[in-house]
């Protein structure tokens, strides 16, 4: 597998931001998006610098597309599930894995949350945001991940090795992935994560019940903040913090865009984009001297 | 002051009965975010005083982890008098720690 200066994981105005200026660096850039996120709803954009006409958001970002990669940087299509960290970057996807000595985070924010009773409450008792990382505490039991799509897939491959028993919830959804054979798809809508001091099952809304030792959440696809968390970064809830120079506390991982908060505008993510680009050329550079 | 190792063995005399609060983070090297953790630890044990820091390894000190219900790591303990006075779950920024401690 050979390993990128950085890779760009989102392909809005932050990503494609940063991608201009790493390539024209010199570093090799590789930019994963998945669609074409928010923007692709924006039908007009008439608040954006130097535009005399108003411009929709695909426009946009195709046009950008087009000025990366007559600069030299990657694109590709594919969605990542995990990042870890060991002296260099993991990126596991699900048409690939990737490596790299950055990465730069730049999904958007999030937008899909589960509002089930008893989910806040519980996290971090039963509840969990990360297959991969309290998978251990569940040797022989029985859990569930919450989703309908092949992030909540890759999250339940991480849990069957180990897990007892493991089922699948899509919370009255519609299941769009592919589960592993003999693992159980509960269809149903939930009312309530229940538990005293640790989870104990859920509730559907029909009364129904399942019995679990444990839940996790992997709902739509893994943003920024999921990501963030899963390699080690700090996040407030949903946005991951950085310092003035769009770093993370993880040496080498930058965020930038509506995933760290603030305005979520095409113009702050642009410029943002173009601050964690200076940021990485720096980092790159120093490791390749080192 | 050195973060210590804290295991079953040590426990009780380290943690429990410890004079001072001790903080102890529990964690285990597979985990992305406790690798992060660890040097926060380090660097808040050089800056406050009157605490004892530990780290527990949960792969070798399993019962520790099962008693104390630790289902998520890294987590957070702060100890006093042998019982817990201050719990965190997920990764802690060096003011979240120092907040967990009261200072």
């Amino acid at each position: 597998m050979s390993e990128y200066d950085v890779i760009i994981v989102g392909n809005g105005p932050a990503g494609l931001s940063a991608a201009l200026y790493t390539s024209r660096a010199n570093l090799s850039t590789l930019v994963i998006g998945k669609d074409q996120g928010a923007l692709a709803k924006a039908d007009r954009i008439e608040n954006y610098f130097g535009m005399a006409e108003p411009v929709s958001g695909c426009e946009l970002v195709e046009n950008t597309k087009c000025q990366v990669k007559s600069l030299g940087a990657e694109l590709v299509t594919d969605e990542i599930f995990q990042i870890s960290w060991n002296r260099g970057f993991l990126l596991t996807g699900r048409e690939r894995n990737y490596q790299a000595k950055a990465v730069l985070l730049a999904t958007g924010a999030s937008r899909k949350k589960a509002d089930i009773k008893g989910l806040a409450e519980l996290e971090g008792r039963g509840v969990s945001y990360c297959a991969v990382c309290d998978a251990f505490f569940y040797r022989g039991r029985k859990v569930a991940v919450l989703g309908n799509e092949d992030y909540a897939v890759h999250e339940l491959n991480q849990l069957l090795p180990v897990a007892g028993q493991a089922v699948l919830l899509t919370n009255g959804l519609e299941l769009h992935a592919e589960v592993p054979e003999g693992v159980p798809v509960i269809e149903k809508k939930i009312a309530s994560v229940d538990g005293e001091d640790m989870v104990e099952g859920v509730t559907f809304t029909d009364g129904s019940a399942e019995k679990l030792d444990g839940l996790f959440v992997a709902l739509g696809s893994a943003g920024s903040a999921d990501l963030a968390r899963k390699v080690g970064a700090l996040t407030d809830g949903r946005n991951i913090q950085t310092d003035e120079t769009m770093a993370t506390n993880v040496p080498g991982l930058y965020a930038a865009g509506d995933c760290t908060g603030g305005l979520l505008q095409i113009s702050t993510a642009v410029g943002e984009g173009a601050k964690a680009a200076m940021s990485i050329i720096k980092f790159v550079r120093q490791q390749k001297k080192g | 002051m050195a973060v210590i190792k804290i295991t079953e063995q040590n426990f009780e005399t380290e943690v429990l009965k410890s004079e001072v609060p001790v903080l102890v983070d529990f964690w285990a090297e597979w985990c992305g975010p406790c690798q992060m953790q660890g040097p926060i630890v380090d660097e808040v044990s050089e800056e406050v005083p009157g605490v004892k820091f530990g780290k527990l390894n949960v792969d070798e000190n399993m019962r520790l982890a099962q008693q104390y219900r630790v289902a998520s790591i890294p987590t957070l303990l702060v100890f006093k008098d042998g019982k817990i006075a201050a719990s965190a779950i997920g990764l802690q920024s060096k003011e979240g720690l120092k907040k967990l401690l009261g200072v």
